[in-house]
């Protein structure tokens, strides 16, 4: 065998390998969903959307949970985003000098890869103990607390994208450094500080663990932020895990709303992205 | 050829900016050794030089642009119009809107064409919406860009070519009225058209502005200047005319790099 045919070999056996490999992925990928589609299409209907949780047998809808999800998930980001952006505005902008910019940092990669039930269980230990019941509050501070880490990384990542020949153009003519920032190298990087923000809600609409000690569930309507909350994770928790057909079909169908949404805020953010991104 | 028309004219002109006994640093690295230097007003004045002289450096510390890095530092003296701008009250914003700067690679911002104008402006004027038109349309004209962009006002800055970019920089910097207009190798990264609009600009600025200029290209030196400074290693080695610099250079260093036995 010469060296030309070794490579080509070489060059196909290579790519059968990784071909193969993201046929293996993917074959998962498609299976869950596959599953998912199967099992909560028989409980798909107007009525999910319409009618609250049911007792044990008899029938009924998600519409507490949904929307219980969707406003615990909404002001979770609300909190989160302003905080998770002006910090990331720190570390890229302010973050070059000291010793305070290296240690957030580092909290904060820790803070991204900690478990999100240790976060449940801190939010739990101080503020669901001292007020003494569970709430919609405890649920979205959890959140708030899982969307910061996730939007500082990313709003940092993407300021430092920005070319610094842009911000001395603009310090160039005389633009203080707080104009600079919010002006040009802000709106530089917006289309990728709005995917961070959309991939981070994404990533809170599906967490179960960080609500189950903070909103717990709740059978019925409520919209109040102070007394425990239906949200869709932790019906699916409990409801698959009864005995009940019910039910089980319910859990089947929350799944697949969840799964549904995450991937329509992914292909959301990939385009927004793609779409807006300025190039230099 | 033009050294004697020079002469008589040379006497008359005011010097803008006034260096005396310049050392820059970056950190530990001395950039910048001793420079002495007076740049005359409404002139075009050329930094010649190899990679690595410190043309640019010294363009960064007229508008104190190097003020932006921690490790960096100027020592010395530099007069703009008598005062010294390298001192501790010397408030930045203000100097650079008096010294406006365009840089290497085009930098438009992330808005549209108009806004990019009048970024600048609103910083410093609060103006009713007609004379922020009119300001605007003037410095588009000024930098030669007006028949290209006044159709496109509200388009992105990036959306235009490279070298109507360069222009649209030019036309943002001169929208502040700066007195003195720092040009850091403004054709460098554009092809020969937009050069050749590039220096016909420079020729027409002129008379309004203090214009200095850095460049790698010495046949861009000899064509847009009326003065050049030619540095090596951090120092000033010959300034002068540009004619003079070029025809009959006093030092061998200059006339070893202008005759391309060097650099």
């Amino acid at each position: 065998m010469n060296l030309y045919t070794k490579r080509l070999f070489v060059n196909r056996f290579n790519l059968l390998v990784s071909l193969f490999a993201m046929l293996f992925g993917l074959f998962w990928l498609a299976w869950i969903l596959y599953t998912l589609v199967v099992a909560g299409f028989t409980a798909l209907g107007p009525s999910l959307f319409l009618q609250m949780t049911p007792p044990p047998g008899s029938s009924g809808g998600l519409l507490n949970p949904i929307a219980g999800s969707l406003l615990m998930a909404a002001v979770g980001t609300l909190i989160g985003t302003p905080v998770g952006i002006m910090a990331g505005i720190y570390l890229a902008e302010f973050g070059s000098r000291g010793w305070l910019a290296p240690v957030t940092r580092f909290i904060n990669d820790i803070l991204l890869s900690a478990p999100s039930i240790v976060i449940g269980l801190f939010i739990y230990e101080i503020y669901v103990v001292n007020t003494r019941h569970f709430s919609a509050w405890a649920g979205t501070m959890a959140l708030a607390l899982i969307v910061i880490p996730v939007v500082i990384r990313t709003t940092e990542n993407m300021l430092r994208l920005v070319p610094d020949s842009l911000r001395e153009a603009a310090a160039a003519l005389g633009a203080s450094q707080w104009k600079v920032i919010t002006l040009v190298t802000v709106r530089a990087a917006k289309a990728g500080i709005v995917t961070g923000v959309l991939l981070a809600v994404a990533r809170i609409s599906g967490e179960t663990a960080p609500l189950l000690f903070t909103a717990l569930n709740n059978q019925f309507w409520s919209v109040d932020m102070n007394a425990p909350m239906a949200n869709l994770p932790v019906v699916i928790f409990q409801f698959a895990m009864s005995p009940y057909d019910s039910w089980q079909h319910l859990a089947w169908a929350g799944a697949l709303i969840i799964t549904l949404g995450v991937l329509v805020l992914n292909i959301l953010a990939r385009v927004f992205f793609r779409s807006r991104t300025p190039t230099y | 050829m033009n050294a004697a028309v020079l002469q008589p004219t040379e006497q008359t002109v005011n010097q803008k900016i006034r260096v005396k006994g310049l050392d820059f640093y970056y950190g530990a690295f001395h950039a910048l050794k001793d420079i002495n230097l007076e740049i005359p007003e409404r002139k075009v004045t050329a930094f010649i030089g190899p990679s690595g002289c410190g043309k640019s450096t010294l363009l960064r510390t007229f508008n104190r642009m190097y003020a932006l890095y921690p490790s960096q530092e100027a020592h010395g003296e530099i007069l703009l119009d008598g005062e010294n701008i390298l001192a501790p009250s010397q408030d930045l914003n203000r100097l650079r809107a008096k010294v406006g700067m365009v840089f290497q690679k085009p930098t438009p911002f992330p808005m549209s064409i108009y806004d990019n104008i009048a970024f600048g402006v609103r910083l410093y004027e609060t103006l009713p919406a007609r004379e922020m038109e009119e300001r605007v349309e003037w410095a588009l004209r000024k930098a030669a860009l007006w028949d290209e962009a006044k159709d496109k006002l509200r388009q992105s800055g990036t959306s235009l070519s490279g070298g109507q970019q360069q222009r649209l920089c030019i036309a943002r910097a001169i929208a502040v009225r700066p007195e003195v207009l720092l040009l850091d190798e403004p054709a460098s990264a554009l092809d020969p058209i937009s050069t050749g609009r590039i220096e016909e600009l420079v020729h027409e600025l002129k008379s309004d502005y203090t214009i200095v200029i850095v460049t790698h290209n010495m046949q861009q030196a000899a064509r847009v200047s009326d003065y050049t400074a030619y540095m090596y290693l951090g120092n000033l080695v010959e300034f002068g005319v540009t004619d003079e610099i070029f025809i009959k250079p006093k030092m061998k260093e200059t006339e070893d790099y202008i005759t391309g036995r060097f650099g």
